[in-house]
C-alpha cells in the first residue's frame, strides 16, 4: 500500500500544527464558533448531540496493522473504548474533547493517517472497491488512481469552500461494490479498444433528500488528463453550483437543473482550456504511486483446498469470503453486525486483534467497506481457520455479510444533530428477529439499510429495503422503501406506503420476508422477486 | 472603502473607483473592475489590457466562487493587482495567494502575526495552480 515520502509526511505535519492552532485561537476566543465551524469541520470534526465527534480518514479504505493498532488506542485512550466504521470507509469516534484533537491528530501522523476533509464543503475522503487489489473481475487496481486524487483534492486552494460536500469513488471492476454511481463523481477505470486503460466518469449521484443517480459525462479520459477532467468537473461546479440553498447545493442539482448535456457542454469547455495550463502531474508520478501497490508475495503453490468440517466454519465462509484473484487465498470479511450489536462499532480490543490478524495472515493489509465491516483482502486459504478461530474468540465471527443482518445504519438520533429517529435501535431489534443463522442462510442477500433523517448516511435509497426514520408530531416514525441497489444495477428504492413505529417496522420486514421466500423463483434474491412481482404482493401483506 | 492590510507587490496601491463587472465594459476610462460572487470572470477577458486592479468580492469567506474568478483572470495572463476584499479569514489567505490574490482587504483587521504565520505555513503544495509560480510536489519528484 501506499506509503508517505518526506512531502506527504510534511503536508499532514503541517495541517496538524496548523489545526493545534487553529483550536488554540479558538480556546483562547480569538475564533467564534461560528467561525470556527468550517474550519474545524474541513479537519473532521463536528459537535454533535453529546460531545464533538472526531471522524479519521482511511483513504480509499486501506489500512495497515499499525494504523489499525492505533485506531484501537485512540479508541481506549480519548474515547470510550470502540470506534465506529462509516459508510464512507472512515473511522468516527463519538466522544472527544476539543482540547484533545491536535494530539490525536499528532498521533494519527505518525502511523500517516490524518483527518483531512473528512468533512465540510470541500472534495471528501476518496472511496474505492474494498478488495481492490484482490478481486479477480478488477481490471486493474484502482487505488493509484484514488491516490492521486486524494493528493490532488487534498488543501486544493480552488475547491475548499465549494457549495456543498463533495464525494468521488474510484472503481474498476465490472461489478461494482462502492455504490460509484450515488457519488458527486464516479470514476470507473476501464480499457479501450486500443487495450489502453483510462477513466470513466460519472458526475451528478447522490443520495441525501434527493437521491440521483449520477449520469455518464465522459467514456474515456486518458490518464495523463485524469487531474485536468477532475478539474474541469470542479471548477464547473464551484462556480455555478447553487449556494442559495444548502439542500440544492450539491453537484446533483446542478446537473440535474442544467441537464446533463449542457453541464459536460460546460466542462469540455473548461477541460480545453484547462489543457493549456500546465497542471497535470506527468505520468511517471503515477508510476511511482502504482509501485506502492504491487502485489503482496504470494506464494505460488499455496495449497486450494479448504477443511470446512466444522460446521460454523463452513457457514462463515460460504457467507464472509469472496474469490481472490490469486489461487489458495480468499478475500475475507469480519462481519461488524453481530446480533443485537451496533451497525460498524467495535472494541478498541477488536480493532487491535483484527490489527494483529491483518499482520500475521493478510499481509499486513486490511480494508473499511462502505457496509461498515473490516476485509482481510489476502488470507491463505490454510490460514483461514485459525484466522476465524481467533474472530470467533472475539465475537466478530458473525456470518452475515450482505443479509438481512448486515445492516448499514447512520448513527442517528443516539448520537447525531440532524438526525429526525433512532436508527440504531432498529438495527438492533431487526438483527435480533432474524438472528438464527439458519434464517438469515434462508432469505439470503438482502441489502438492509436505515437513515435516522432524510440525509440519507445510512444509505435507505439503496437499499434492497431501506428504512427511512422520520419525526411524525414528535413521534418517531419509520417509513419503508423497497427496490434499492447500489451495485452495476443501481436503482433507487421506492416507498411503500404509510410509515410505523419501531416495532411495526420490524414486522413488516419480516412479512415482507415471508412474501419473497413464498414467491422466490430458483436463484433469485430478495431484489429479484421483487423487481419482477412488483411492490403489490408486498403492500397486501404488509398493509392487507 | 476597507484598507488593504497585506499586499505582495512592489508597485504603487491602485486607488482608483471600482465599478462593477456589468458596467465595466460600458467606461472605456474604468482601470478597476470588483467582481462579485455570481459575476463572471470571463466577462473581462476583453478588457485585461486596460486593468489595473481587480477586486474579488467575498461577502462571506464561505462562499468560495472568487477563488474561481482569481485563478481564471490570472490564467488568462492578467498580471495587474488582484484584491480579496470582504470576509477575510487567517486560515484562507494562503489558499488566496494560491488563486493569484496578491491583496487583501479584510473588512476587520486581522491579527498581524497570525496572519503572517498562515501566509508561510505551507512549505509545498500538492496542485499546480500555475498562478503562484509554486512547483506542485509532483514537479519536485519529478525533477524535468
Amino acid at each position: 500500500m501506499y506509503k508517505y515520502d518526506e512531502y506527504d509526511q510534511q503536508m499532514v505535519d503541517t495541517r496538524v500544527a496548523e489545526f493545534r492552532d487553529q483550536v488554540r485561537r479558538r480556546l483562547a476566543g480569538d475564533l467564534t464558533e461560528d467561525q470556527f465551524k468550517p474550519l474545524r469541520l474541513q479537519n473532521g470534526l463536528y459537535l454533535q448531540l453529546h460531545a464533538y465527534m472526531l471522524r479519521v480518514a482511511v483513504p480509499y479504505g486501506t489500512l495497515n496493522s499499525a494504523q489499525m493498532t492505533l485506531l484501537g488506542d485512540i479508541a481506549d485512550k480519548y474515547d470510550r473504548g470502540y470506534g465506529h466504521f462509516t459508510t464512507r470507509q472512515n473511522i468516527q469516534y463519538n466522544w472527544i474533547k476539543l482540547e484533545d484533537t491536535p494530539d490525536i491528530l499528532a498521533e494519527l501522523a505518525k502511523v500517516e493517517m490524518h483527518a483531512i476533509q473528512t468533512s465540510g464543503n470541500c472534495i471528501r475522503n476518496i472511496s474505492s472497491d474494498q478488495y481492490a487489489g484482490a478481486a479477480a473481475d478488477e481490471i486493474v487496481d484502482p487505488r493509484p488512481y484514488a491516490e492521486l486524487l486524494r493528493q490532488w483534492s487534498s488543501f486544493h486552494p480552488e475547491f475548499l469552500v465549494l457549495p456543498r460536500k463533495f464525494k468521488i469513488a474510484v472503481i474498476a471492476s465490472e461489478t461494482d461494490r462502492a455504490a460509484m454511481r450515488l457519488h458527486d463523481i464516479g470514476i470507473k477505470m476501464v480499457k479501450n479498444d486500443a487495450g489502453e486503460i483510462g477513466a470513466r466518469f460519472y458526475a451528478g449521484g447522490g443520495m441525501g433528500r434527493t437521491p440521483m443517480i449520477a449520469p455518464l459525462i465522459r467514456e474515456f479520459v486518458p490518464l495523463d488528463q485524469l487531474i485536468t477532467f477532475s478539474e474541469a468537473c470542479l471548477r464547473v461546479y464551484n462556480r455555478y453550483g447553487r449556494r442559495d440553498n444548502k439542500y440544492k447545493a450539491r453537484i446533483k442539482i446542478l446537473v440535474h437543473e442544467l441537464g446533463r448535456d449542457e453541464y459536460v457542454r460546460q466542462v469540455e469547455e473548461e477541460f480545453a482550456h484547462l489543457l493549456t495550463q500546465p497542471i497535470e502531474p506527468p505520468l511517471a508520478e503515477l508510476e511511482r504511486i502504482k509501485a506502492h501497490f504491487v502485489d503482496p508475495g504470494f506464494d505460488a503453490n499455496a495449497s486450494d483446498d479448504l477443511d470446512l468440517t466444522d460446521p460454523d466454519f463452513r457457514l462463515w465462509v460460504e457467507r464472509n469470503t469472496h474469490a481472490h484473484k490469486q489461487a489458495g487465498y480468499v478475500i475475507a470479511t469480519v462481519s461488524l453486525k453481530p446480533v443485537g450489536g451496533i451497525p460498524g462499532d467495535a472494541t478498541a480490543d477488536q480493532i487491535r486483534l483484527m490489527a494483529k490478524l491483518a499482520k500475521d495472515y493478510s499481509f499486513d493489509e486490511l480494508r473499511v467497506t462502505h457496509a461498515q465491516n473490516i476485509v482481510f483482502p489476502h488470507v491463505r486459504k490454510a490460514d483461514l481457520y485459525t484466522v476465524w478461530q481467533a474472530l470467533d474468540e472475539a465475537g466478530l465471527s458473525t456470518a452475515n455479510l450482505d443479509t438481512v443482518g448486515d445492516i448499514i445504519a447512520c448513527p442517528g438520533l443516539d448520537y447525531c444533530s440532524l438526525a429526525n429517529a433512532r436508527s440504531i435501535p432498529v438495527a438492533q431489534k431487526i438483527s435480533e428477529r432474524f438472528g438464527s443463522a439458519q434464517r438469515q442462510a434462508e432469505i439470503g442477500e438482502l441489502k438492509l439499510k436505515i437513515s435516522g433523517c432524510i440525509n440519507a448516511c445510512g444509505h435507505h435509497h439503496a437499499g434492497h429495503i431501506g428504512i427511512l426514520g422520520v419525526d411524525k408530531k414528535g413521534l418517531e416514525n419509520y417509513q419503508l422503501l423497497f427496490g434499492g441497489s447500489e451495485g452495476a444495477d443501481t436503482s433507487l428504492a421506492k416507498i411503500i406506503g404509510p410509515g410505523f413505529t419501531e416495532d411495526g417496522v420490524v414486522d413488516a420486514i419480516e412479512k415482507a420476508t415471508e412474501v419473497y421466500l413464498a414467491n422466490k423463483q430458483g436463484e433469485e434474491r430478495f431484489l429479484d422477486t421483487y423487481r419482477r412481482i412488483g411492490m403489490d404482493p408486498f403492500k397486501e401483506a404488509i398493509y392487507g | 472603502m476597507v484598507d488593504v492590510q497585506f499586499r505582495f507587490r512592489d508597485d504603487e496601491t491602485v486607488n482608483d473607483p471600482a465599478v462593477t463587472v456589468d458596467s465595466f465594459s460600458e467606461q472605456s476610462n474604468a482601470t478597476a473592475v470588483r467582481i462579485e460572487p455570481g459575476d463572471d470572470a470571463r466577462d473581462l477577458l476583453p478588457y485585461l489590457d486596460r486593468l489595473s486592479l481587480v477586486e474579488v468580492s467575498f461577502p462571506a469567506w464561505t462562499d468560495g466562487r472568487g477563488y474561481s474568478s482569481a485563478r481564471i483572470l490570472r490564467e488568462a495572463g492578467y498580471r495587474g493587482e488582484m484584491r480579496a476584499v470582504g470576509d477575510l479569514v487567517i486560515d484562507m489567505l494562503h489558499h488566496l495567494r494560491r488563486c493569484g490574490f496578491d491583496a487583501f482587504a479584510p473588512e476587520k483587521a486581522l491579527n498581524e502575526e497570525d496572519a503572517q504565520s498562515a501566509f508561510d505555513r505551507w512549505e509545498n503544495v500538492y496542485q499546480a495552480t500555475v498562478v503562484d509560480g509554486r512547483p506542485a510536489i509532483w514537479a519536485k519528484r519529478h525533477p524535468a
